[in-house]
Parts: C-alpha cells; sequence; structure tokens
C-alpha cells in the first residue's frame, strides 16, 4: 500500500509553496530571463536531454523543466546561470537531494544546462482561451 | 412502525423441518445414519428448490416466510432517509440484500452493484461528501470487512460518515460449511476496523438493532463525522420475525453540532479585530453552502486572508481574500492566525525539512496568537495517528467550526467601529493585490510546456475548463497530484464543486470516490468530472463497471503519468541520499513496460472511452466527444498520458 508521508502531504505542499514564491533560497532556481552568463560552458542538449530524464530531474521539474508547485520550480527556458545551477545541485539548500558528481558529472550537468536553454518559449496567456 | 407478522416457525424449526423432508423424499433412511442433524442440514440446503417445486412435503407452511427480521432492517434503513446500498453479494447479508431489492422494492435504498468492497465505501466517501448524508454498505463481517477496511480508514481520516452494515454468522452449529460460512464466521466483527470507526454495535434482537441503526446514524452524522458500522447476524436476518415481537422504529433525531462557548468566541473575535494581520487557516470547514458564504462574510468583515488547506471546499477560489497560493507569505506576516477545523494545522505554521536528519522550523511569528476551532478536539482516538502533530494555541474551542461562525460573525461586527473598517480596507486592497498576482501567476505557469508531449497538467487543466466552464460542474477527484491547477486557475465558489482529499492517504480512492459523487450529483443535474490518478485506477478498475452498470454520468480525464509517481521520488530521493546512481529508482514505481491502456480497460467496463492521447492538439476534440455521452447520462473516460506533475 502506498504511503502518503512525503511532497503531498500539507506540510510539505507548504513547503513547496514557500520554495515557490518565498525562500531566497531556492527562488534562485526560478528561471530568470535577464540572465544570459558569459562562462557557461559547452553542452551537447541532446545528451543532456537524456540526461536530465534518466537522473530524475524530470520526476520534479517536469520533462520540459516547467516545474511544478508540489515539486519542484521551473527551471526552463531561460534557465539560471550555470554557475548558480550547478553549485545548487550539488549542494542544494532546499527540498531537492543533492547530486554529486558520482552521480552527474559536470559535462553532464553542462549538457542538461544546453537543453534547458533549448526549451521553447510557451504562447502568452493573454492569447490562450481558458488563461485569459 | 413496523408490524410483525404471525409466522408458524422460527428457522431452526423452519431447517428441521426441511430436513425431515429431504431426508424422506430424497435419501433413504440408511444413507444418513450416523449424521447428526446439522450436517444433515448443510447438505440437504442445496436441494431445496427442486424439492419444493416439484413435491411439497407436508411442512410446506414453513419453507416460506411473510416477513423475517431482514424486511424490518430494511424498514429501519428506510426511516434514516439512506438512498443507496453499495455492496458485493455475499452470503452473510443475503437476507438483507434480498429484502432490500424485493421488500423495499429496490428504492431508498437502491442496491449498487459493486465488484470491491473498498470501492463500496469509498463511493460512500464520495457520495456523503457531496450529498451531506451517508449511504450504506453491505459487506461480509470477515472478507468483506477486510476488503473495505482502507477505505473505511480514509473516510474516517476525512471525517466523513459511512453507513456500514455487515454480516456474520455468530451461532456456530447454524453455520454450513458448504457456504464457507466457517472462515465467514467472526466473535467481535468490528474489532478489526474498531480503530478507525466512530461507534459500532452487534445487536442482540431486532428491536436492539432498530435502536442500535438509529443511534449508529446520528453519532456518524454529529460533528466530528466518521463511519459507523452495525453487525447484522445472519439469524437474527433470516429469522421470521416472532409473534409476539413488538417492534419499533426509534425517533431520529440529528444532535445539534457543538458550537463554541460564548466566552471564547467574544474572546476570538476580540483578537481578530484588534489584530494587524489577522489569518484564517481552514481545511474542513465548510460541510455546506452556508458554510462558504459564513466563512466569506467573516473574512470580508475582518478583511482578512483566508489560507484554504483544501480539505473541503471552504473558500472561493477567485475570492481577493483568498491566499492559499502564498501561504508562506501569509503565514509569516500574521499576528493572529484562527484555524477552522484546521487538521493539521501545525503544519499550516511550520516547515519540515526531508534530509538525512529531518528538521523543522516555525514559519509564523514567535509571538503570533493562535486560535482553533475544531471538533477535532472533541475526540481523538490513540493508535492510528491522524491527529497530526500538536499545535500549541493560545484560544481552542472543541466545537463545530461552521456551527460557531454565526456567533463569531456577530461578535466580530459589534466589535468593528468606523476608524476600524477604513483600516481594514487598506488592509484588503493590499490582499486582493496580492491575490491578483498569484492568480495571474497561476496563469502564467500554466503555460510552460504548452505544446509538450506527454502533455503538460497546466495544458490538461484549461482544456478541461474551457469544455465544462458553462456546466454546472462538480469536480469530485483529488487534486493533489495535479499541482492543485483548479484551485489555481477555476473558479471555485459552490461547496459542491471541490470535495477535498481522501483523508487517509489511501490509493485506490479517487475512482470509487468520484463515481459516489457523480452518483450523488446526478439527481441534481450536475456534471462530474474528476482528474483520475493511473496508478489510482489500477487499485480499483471495476468501479468503472458500476458506473456503466448504473448510468452514472461521470467524464474521468486520466492523469496518466505512468508511474506511482510520489513513491518514484521518494526512491529518487533515497538513491540520492546513499549516493549510488538515480537511474534505477524507475525498478517498482513505473508502468512502462507494458503501457497500460486505459481507454481499452474502460471500454472492457462497457465505459466509452478515448485514449491514449498523447498530442495536447487532440486533446480538446476527444473531450468533446466524452462530454456529448456523459450528457446523454453516461460515464466517459478520456486517457491523457501527462506529464509527471
Amino acid at each position: 500500500m502506498k504511503t502518503f508521508r512525503g511532497y503531498f502531504s500539507p506540510a510539505i505542499m507548504a513547503l513547496a509553496v514557500t520554495l515557490c514564491f518565498c525562500s531566497s533560497r531556492v527562488s534562485v532556481l526560478i528561471a530568470a530571463q535577464e540572465s544570459k552568463p558569459s562562462d557557461t560552458p559547452a553542452g551537447n542538449a541532446e545528451n543532456g536531454k537524456r540526461i536530465f530524464n534518466k537522473i530524475g530531474c524530470y520526476q520534479c521539474h517536469g520533462h520540459e523543466g516547467q516545474g511544478s508547485v508540489m515539486t519542484g520550480p521551473r527551471i526552463a527556458p531561460d534557465p539560471v546561470p550555470f554557475e548558480v545551477l550547478a553549485g545548487y545541485v550539488r549542494k542544494p539548500t532546499g527540498e531537492m537531494p543533492p547530486y554529486t558528481a558520482k552521480v552527474v558529472s559536470d559535462q553532464e550537468l553542462a549538457d542538461i544546462y544546453a537543453f534547458l536553454q533549448s526549451r521553447p518559449h510557451p504562447p502568452t496567456a493573454k492569447n490562450i482561451p481558458g488563461l485569459k | 412502525m413496523a408490524k410483525s407478522k404471525k409466522l408458524p416457525a422460527g428457522r431452526r424449526e423452519f431447517l428441521k423441518s426441511v430436513v425431515a423432508g429431504a431426508a424422506t423424499l430424497a435419501a433413504p433412511a440408511e444413507a444418513l445414519p450416523a449424521q447428526p442433524v446439522e450436517e444433515r442440514v448443510s447438505r440437504a440446503m442445496p436441494v431445496l428448490p427442486p424439492l419444493v417445486e416439484s413435491d411439497p412435503p407436508a411442512e410446506a407452511e414453513v419453507l416460506n416466510l411473510d416477513r423475517s427480521g431482514s424486511d424490518f432492517m430494511v424498514d429501519v434503513i428506510k426511516s434514516l432517509g439512506i438512498e443507496y446500498v453499495c455492496s458485493v453479494a455475499g452470503s452473510s447479508f443475503r437476507a438483507l440484500h434480498e429484502s432490500v431489492i424485493n421488500y423495499g422494492g429496490n428504492k431508498d435504498p437502491e442496491f449498487i452493484t459493486c465488484c470491491h468492497e473498498e470501492s463500496s465505501v469509498a463511493m460512500g466517501h464520495g457520495y456523503a461528501k457531496i450529498e451531506g448524508k451517508p449511504l450504506c454498505v453491505f459487506a461480509h463481517g470477515t472478507v468483506g470487512l477486510q476488503h473495505a477496511a482502507m477505505a473505511i480508514y480514509n473516510a474516517y481520516c476525512d471525517r466523513v460518515p459511512v453507513y456500514i452494515v455487515i454480516g456474520n454468522n455468530l451461532d456456530a452449529t447454524m453455520r454450513d460449511s458448504a457456504y464457507g460460512e466457517w472462515p465467514h464466521s467472526v466473535q467481535d466483527a468490528a474489532a478489526m476496523v474498531r480503530d478507525f470507526v466512530k461507534w459500532d454495535d452487534a445487536p442482540m434482537s431486532l428491536q436492539h438493532f432498530a435502536e442500535s441503526a438509529v443511534r449508529a446514524y446520528k453519532i456518524a452524522m454529529t460533528p466530528p463525522m466518521a463511519p459507523v458500522l452495525l453487525v447484522a447476524d445472519s439469524e437474527l436476518q433470516e429469522n421470521p420475525i416472532a409473534a409476539d415481537a413488538a417492534l419499533h422504529v426509534p425517533k431520529l433525531t440529528l444532535a445539534t453540532p457543538p458550537q463554541g462557548d460564548s466566552g471564547s468566541v467574544a474572546e476570538a473575535a476580540r483578537l481578530l479585530v484588534q489584530a494587524q494581520n489577522p489569518l484564517i487557516v481552514v481545511d474542513r470547514c465548510a460541510r455546506t453552502q452556508k458554510g462558504i458564504d459564513l466563512l466569506v462574510e467573516l473574512a470580508e468583515t475582518l478583511q482578512a486572508g483566508v489560507i484554504d488547506q483544501a480539505g473541503r471546499m471552504n473558500f472561493p477560489t477567485r475570492h481577493p481574500l483568498n491566499q492559499s497560493s502564498r501561504r508562506g507569505a501569509a503565514v509569516a506576516s500574521a499576528d493572529v492566525i484562527m484555524g477552522l477545523e484546521a487538521t493539521d494545522f501545525w503544519s499550516a505554521l511550520n516547515t519540515m525539512h526531508d534530509q538525512v536528519r529531518r528538521t523543522s522550523r516555525p514559519i509564523m511569528k514567535p509571538d503570533a496568537k493562535l486560535i482553533s476551532i475544531t471538533a477535532g478536539d472533541l475526540y481523538t482516538k490513540a493508535n492510528y495517528q491522524d491527529f497530526y502533530r500538536y499545535a500549541g494555541v493560545d484560544l481552542a474551542m472543541a466545537a463545530d467550526a461552521e456551527a460557531t461562525l454565526p456567533a463569531l460573525l456577530e461578535e466580530t461586527r459589534r466589535l468593528i467601529t468606523t476608524d476600524r473598517k477604513r483600516a481594514l480596507q487598506d488592509r484588503g486592497a493590499k490582499l486582493a493585490a496580492a491575490h491578483d498576482h498569484a492568480l495571474e501567476q497561476a496563469r502564467t505557469d500554466a503555460t510552460y510546456a504548452w505544446d509538450a508531449s506527454p502533455v503538460s497538467t497546466g495544458r490538461l487543466c484549461t482544456e478541461v475548463w474551457n469544455q465544462i466552464k458553462d456546466e454546472d460542474w462538480s469536480l469530485v477527484s483529488i487534486l493533489r497530484h495535479f499541482s492543485w491547477w483548479p484551485l489555481r486557475l477555476w473558479p471555485f465558489d459552490k461547496y459542491y464543486q471541490y470535495l477535498g482529499t481522501q483523508g487517509g492517504g489511501g490509493i485506490g480512492y479517487n475512482a470509487p470516490a468520484s463515481v459516489g459523487a457523480a452518483l450523488a450529483n446526478k439527481k441534481h443535474g450536475r456534471f462530474s468530472v474528476s482528474i483520475q490518478d493511473d496508478g489510482d485506477l489500477m487499485f480499483a478498475p471495476l468501479v468503472l463497471w458500476t458506473a456503466a452498470h448504473h448510468r452514472i454520468p461521470l467524464l474521468s480525464v486520466m492523469h496518466n503519468n505512468r508511474a506511482y509517481h510520489e513513491e518514484l521520488m521518494h526512491v529518487q530521493r533515497m538513491a540520492d541520499r546513499h549516493n549510488r546512481g538515480v537511474d534505477r529508482a524507475t525498478i517498482g514505481t513505473t508502468f512502462e513496460d507494458p503501457k497500460m491502456d486505459f481507454a481499452k480497460l474502460a471500454q472492457s467496463m462497457g465505459v466509452y472511452a478515448e485514449g491514449p492521447i498523447t498530442d495536447p492538439n487532440e486533446l480538446a476534440p476527444a473531450l468533446r466527444r466524452a462530454i456529448a455521452v456523459v450528457k446523454r447520462g453516461e460515464p466517459a473516460l478520456v486517457d491523457v498520458v501527462t506529464q509527471p506533475r
């Protein structure tokens, strides 16, 4: 039988909302269009997509990095600077578990970053029936 | 008042007569020389019908009864206004079953054919949250109740009344091995679920049954509401009503829900009116539309923000004072926080960090005053821990929140001066701006991955809304696994538009509870829609047949992420924590090989279905076709392969 404690308990929901809207520690992970770092390492977006799904990034952030208020913030398109994202992946301060170099190498992180950068921009809500 | 009729013999005498007849007509006397009477009874029973039809013995008059105890039990059940009996047929309550469909005319209650007792109870769970009263569940006292147990636990944790009647064969000398009645019998049938039903009884007479049945209903319906259970002994059901029985059905008068005392209500009003930033936290506060309306009046009077923990439809989602999307900020800035039926008040005020060593921290101000109004303080058991972490409050009213709201509202209005009103309006304007910002943020969030395949949950939510927005809709499913999109995007303002969660977190609730809620909505002409998780449906797929069989109109839209996704994230977290690689977390948590075809599954149960849909552009046409089926009065399912959350 499945258990209840965890991501969907009211406590964690509260935390997820807190993280997404309030916590400066994690809000850095919410994609920011204005961030255009110059020292981003070269990455292979196609391999990044494969790694993104293989190591389970999609589980909390969605296959497109779109995020969820329940599980993890949006990280694409227009991800935060690479060094910010990489630093957080290694030493997260919120609910995200740490990903060591043994699990995902620096080059694989660069590939994931390239994948996140390659995600298309969405239509604007004002042009979508039901979201106007 | 039920009247008893004079009958020729009790069941024991009836059986002995049958034995005599059967032994005489069907078997040579020497064939059964050493068998005790009871054993011969067992073997004689299966051949009863041909004997009766072909050559009635002299004692034929005892082979039929005008009225049995089960008829009177149905009289009692009818007196309670129970509309439906959800049940998997079972021999230990065969008399009750027959009395419902024949003596009772299969109306009020109507027998609803279920394929699993867990679904029977979960249907009752969903039904009660729409209709505000329980339906009845029949089940075997042993194996049926064992199947039903998890669903009973869910209803108990969710404070929802379900009226359960189980059959049992208490008299060992009357048990027939040929029918499996020994393993279907139990000394204390209710023992297994006693920790999570509010009350139970095993009546020893029909009058005892009547009184306990009415008492059980009253207890189930008194806040905090919860399931109750009665044991209907098979002898009591099947024996004729004694000639000298003076049976009557006791009067049912529901207890008035307890209100907070006037002193505490006055103190709560004083704290709220004097606060700079009062906040109201609600979970299972509103039971009715009146409860929602009262809460709106209170919030508007105070110009206080409301955080809805979504255990019920408590507060309109588009109301400017609804601050549910900015819980952390709202709690952090509040100086008086009032919990109304806030089952897990502590978690509204604190966070817990799920790392190697779990830590928690408060997010509220250290000097914030806390007020609690909950009927939960009136009724708590020890074993199962659904009472959550203890929240130390400054003022606690052991009372029903909805019943207390009128007095609290009146006292609050009395204390607010004209000058104070102006200050409150300024506060309300700021909250409204924050609400509008959160709504715009939700709309923007929903656009991300708009054209993705699998279909994004934000897209799915929006496409469903576009198709149902002009209906009198009722969203009957849980939303925890769906990023709460509808509550963030849709305008909820009626009590039947959202039902909350499963309570105990048991999977296998969503599908049957949705069908039960749709059953309740049917007579009101409402359009029931469910966002149905794939993992949950695999626990209780047969309820689709029940929906088809009974023509229960329900649109089920699959949130098919092909995983027990919550568990997948848990296993991934452990793999990360142990630094062993994370690419095997899918073992035991995903449904990729083979992929489940929910459209075919539903079609096999007689339900109209389409899918699997992976292209978001195909979603709207499929929904329109399914909705046309539902509007004809039948269930329909659209299988959509989705993003995880």
